[in-house]
């Protein structure tokens, strides 16, 4: 059985799957349960300044679903912590004493003024904490404050925020980043010159889930008026994994150790964030959407998908396939692809055809003799672009299979094994010579 | 003529064989309608094949992924739209359609998990919804001015009618019963067709307008083919085929022996199924629907022994292997390669029928093999087909080819005013839903002739 034990920073939990800052982790009695049902670690929902805030007493959570009610995206309009400063600490500290083996991290969200911080960090941390996680990302209602995605979305203000945080913290300091910005790089990059020891990604998206279609109103509301919320769960992964992978793969910030967040609702999904570069990972939406138990399947997952790697532990996974993200201007423009369709598993339902003759490179033939449909593929059309695998209920029935020699009778060229990208093609005007 | 009407006979033929619960229980729906989830869930299995083979097999060209993705968005107007559009009776065969033969036997699905979309539930989820909320979907055009005579208010007949209608014109429709429908109201199994349906269907497809009924009328008694298309524009036969085939027996006419198609008609038509005379031990003669169908309600009506036996095999029975299974799983026994030989009566009832066996052979013929079989049979059904009524057709020059009217593909006969569709063509193959494609392409072709030059 490969070690599914994770250090992150220093900080030591029996596996790599914590429960990140949300609902989840409001409280000591959720957090008890899910430490019983097996997380690592949780990042303890977002701490604030007393007064402590409110939230609204209608609808805070949404979803988009599929036909069959499966949970495809998350969007909340929940607020930080609704409780009293100190209650909640004093729950960390029976917590943290109550599970020493498990990573407890207080996540935080102060006002852009270094007196605050000043006067809570060193609370927050004398309750027994392995470190610290600011919330530079929450996209509504805080942000409205000046405070949450308000901070993460200028690179200024998070490596202000962060140098005081780290002046008065002794533990490890992580910033979890807003994806509504621009580029990541450059939150990121602020975060490593403020001193920050991790980054977490991504927080939620803003999002507006629907409208009522009844009422033509935006859906959820409460009594009648809503708000933008923060969107998450499986369908928001893709974005996440990117922006993982450009702070993995960026010069500057390539060493900066990652907490992977974003859909995580699989041990498929955890491989993703570890392979592209997270150290471990934070789950929410999944645990909302199941309740505590989906981690059994995550550890067993994982753990059986190294041992299949023939690998140890997690650290061998982490970053193994950050080497080949790249960008586009360096993918080898000679590389040739074609689309080839197992007869045998064919159903003949024909997606493949319709969407390519409509909507790209008319590349697959149909002939129906008699009501014997065939689909083939025509290799002087198609260029190799996946929109057929992509679209085929039946698995491994169309593949993508690389020319390795011969002439591709697309473009009549010659195929070679010299690479060549962008940067020295003849159409490319700022190409090097 | 035998006598179709079952006496009591002691034990042997009687009612109440089971309380009026039971058989209520027993005629309820067949297939339990979707609930809205279960659409969701169901529609979403459909793969929006592309030229689909389900709609290839549809014999009225409903556009199957095109509804089902209606239903998937929960635009139930827009699927009922694109099913009636196509087939006006899409609700009644959604229920009584042999989906297993047709449509959801061309589904891809077949191929890689042998569970194909259940197209026919799915589209009774989909017409249900316009019906139960009288949904209007049609309107007629500017009045044409003509007039066009249907003969029979079958599947046929009506869809003629209402094609006509939405194109504007004026029609007559003239039926020998006293209700409408045809087969759908007084043949299709009891237990496909469940709470009046026959009739709100018919109700629904008639608010249309333009449509004058005329019941009681009989082709040859009440109404002839030479006034008919002396009186209006054009003439559509769809009178479906009136009287049944006979076993020619010596004693046919005995007490217990009577044909399935009347006592069906019977079922259907009362209200107290519980008063039906049911027979104890039940011998069908047949391999078709009709067979099936009235084994299976025998059976749901209380009848102890049901046995159906067919003159040639398995794979040359009519009816459906679906159909096949569904009476063995009403405990129902299918016996092949049984020919008729001969009645055998007490003093007043059948009693007994024996059988020649026969044996099929490689070139499709049978033979008797010289043994013979005898059944039991308080009650004989007979369920061997059933044949066109001549009278007042043929006196017409109207081409008649193996006792049935000859049409062309646009559902036109060989009299330049007069169009046929349904059981009573050559070809037709007994569908409610070829009925119906026959209707509206016969329709489509009348417009086309009377608008001519227009």
């Amino acid at each position: 059985m490969a070690d599914l034990t994770s250090n992150f920073l220093g900080i030591k939990s029996p596996n790599p799957f914590w429960l990140a800052s949300a609902p989840p982790t409001d409280k000591a009695y959720n957090v008890n349960r899910a430490f019983e049902a097996g997380w690592g670690g949780v990042s303890w929902k977002t701490l604030g300044e007393d007064p402590h805030i409110v939230n609204v007493n209608g609808p805070r959570y949404s979803t988009m679903m599929s036909n069959d009610r499966r949970v495809i995206g998350f969007n909340n309009i929940e607020l930080i912590t609704d409780r009293p400063f100190q209650v909640n600490l004093k729950e960390m500290r029976q917590v943290k004493r109550d599970w020493p083996d498990r990573a407890l991290v207080a996540s935080v969200m102060f006002p852009m003024n270094e007196e605050s911080w000043a006067k809570h960090i060193p609370i927050i941390e004398d309750t027994g904490i392995d470190g610290f996680e600011l919330n530079f990302g929450c996209p509504h209602g805080m942000s409205e404050r000046g405070m949450g995605a308000a901070v993460g979305q200028v690179p200024e203000y998070i490596k202000q925020a962060t140098e005081w945080c780290k002046k008065y913290a002794t533990v490890p300091v992580i910033v979890k980043l807003t994806p509504n910005i621009t580029d990541v790089i450059y939150p990121a990059e602020a975060c490593l010159e403020g001193g920050a020891d991790a980054v977490s990604l991504i927080n939620t998206i803003n999002s507006i889930m629907r409208v009522d279609y009844d009422s033509l109103t935006m859906f959820p509301t409460t009594g009648g008026m809503g708000t933008h919320g923060g969107y998450c769960g499986e369908a928001v992964k893709p974005i996440a994994l990117n922006m993982v992978a450009e702070i993995a793969r960026n010069e500057k910030t390539k060493n900066l150790p990652i907490s992977g967040i974003g859909g995580v609702t699989t041990w498929k999904d955890a491989v993703d964030f570890l392979a592209l570069g997270a150290s471990n990972v934070q789950v929410c939406t999944a645990a909302m959407v199941y309740g505590f138990k989906i981690v059994e399947d995550m550890k067993t997952g994982l753990s059986n998908f190294l041992d299949e790697k023939g690998m140890n532990s997690v650290d061998e996974l982490i970053g193994k396939a950050v080497p080949s993200v790249t960008d586009w201007k360096f993918l080898n423009l000679n590389h040739v692809d074609k689309a080839v369709i197992d007869q045998e598993k064919c159903i003949k339902c024909g997606r493949c055809h319709i969407v390519c003759e409509d909507t790209s490179h008319q590349a697959i033939n149909y002939s129906n003799d008699e009501g014997n449909r065939v689909f083939t593929v025509d290799d002087t059309e198609c260029v190799g672009c996946n929109l057929c695998v992509s679209v085929c209920p039946i698995v491994d029935c169309i593949t993508m299979v690389a020319m390795e020699s011969g002439t591709d009778p697309r473009t009549g060229k010659v195929i070679t094994s010299e690479p060549a990208d962008w940067t020295t093609h003849e159409n490319n005007p700022l190409k090097v010579s | 003529m035998s006598n179709n009407k079952l006496k009591s006979e002691g034990v042997n033929i009687q009612s109440h064989r089971l309380s009026k619960k039971e058989i209520e229980d027993n005629f309820s729906d067949l297939h339990a309608p979707l609930t809205q989830i279960e659409a969701l869930i169901e529609a979403d299995r459909c793969y929006f094949c592309y030229d689909a083979p389900c709609t290839k097999a549809c014999p009225s060209d409903i556009d199957v992924p095109g509804f089902i993705q209606s239903i998937r968005s929960d635009n139930l107007t827009g699927a009922a739209e694109k099913i009636l559009s196509e087939n006006i009776f899409g609700g009644m065969c959604a229920r009584d359609c042999p989906t297993e033969e047709l449509c959801q036997q061309a589904c891809v699905r077949n191929d890689h998990e042998d569970k194909p979309v259940e197209i026919g539930l799915l589209q009774r989820y989909a017409t249900d919804s316009v019906l139960d909320n009288g949904v209007k979907l049609f309107s007629r055009k500017k009045d044409t001015g003509k007039s066009i005579a249907v003969v029979g208010a079958g599947p046929a007949g009506i869809s003629c009618a209402h094609r006509l209608s939405v194109l504007g014109h004026n029609i007559t429709v003239y039926d020998a019963k006293d209700k409408l429908g045809g087969l759908n109201e007084y043949g299709i199994a009891a237990y496909k067709s469940t709470h009046d349906f026959a009739q709100q269907e018919l109700d629904y497809i008639l608010d249309i307008g333009g449509i004058n009924i005329e019941t009681g009328m009989e082709l040859g008694k009440q109404i002839t083919l030479d006034d008919l298309q002396k009186q209006f524009d054009a003439v559509f036969l769809g009178c479906g085929l009136g009287t049944v085939n006979q076993l020619n027996l010596d004693n046919e006419n005995i007490s217990g022996v009577i044909d399935a198609v009347e006592y069906i008609a019977n079922l259907r038509q009362t209200s107290n199924k519980d008063e039906l005379m049911v027979g104890k031990n039940i011998v069908v003669v047949g391999g078709g629907m009709t067979a099936i169908d009235i084994a299976v309600q025998s059976k749901l009506l209380g009848a102890e022994q049901v046995t159906i036996a067919y003159r040639r095999g398995k794979n040359a029975m009519a009816a459906s292997e679906y159909e096949q299974a569904l009476a063995k799983k009403h405990d129902v026994q299918i016996q092949y390669h049984l020919s008729p030989k001969q009645l055998i009566s007490n003093e007043s009832n059948v009693s007994a029928m024996e059988f020649d066996v026969m044996k099929s052979h490689n070139d499709g013929s049978i033979k008797a093999t010289g043994e013979s079989l005898t059944l039991k049979a308080d009650v004989v059904f007979k369920a061997i087909g059933q044949k066109l009524v001549t009278e007042g057709l043929a006196d017409n020059n109207l081409e008649l080819e193996k006792g049935r009217i000859v049409v062309d593909k646009n559902r036109k006969t060989s009299l330049t005013k007069v169009w046929a569709g349904g059981d009573c063509i050559l070809d037709g193959d007994n569908l409610t839903v070829s009925a119906v494609q026959d209707g509206k392409l016969a329709a489509i072709s009348i417009n086309e002739t009377l608008t001519q030059g227009a």
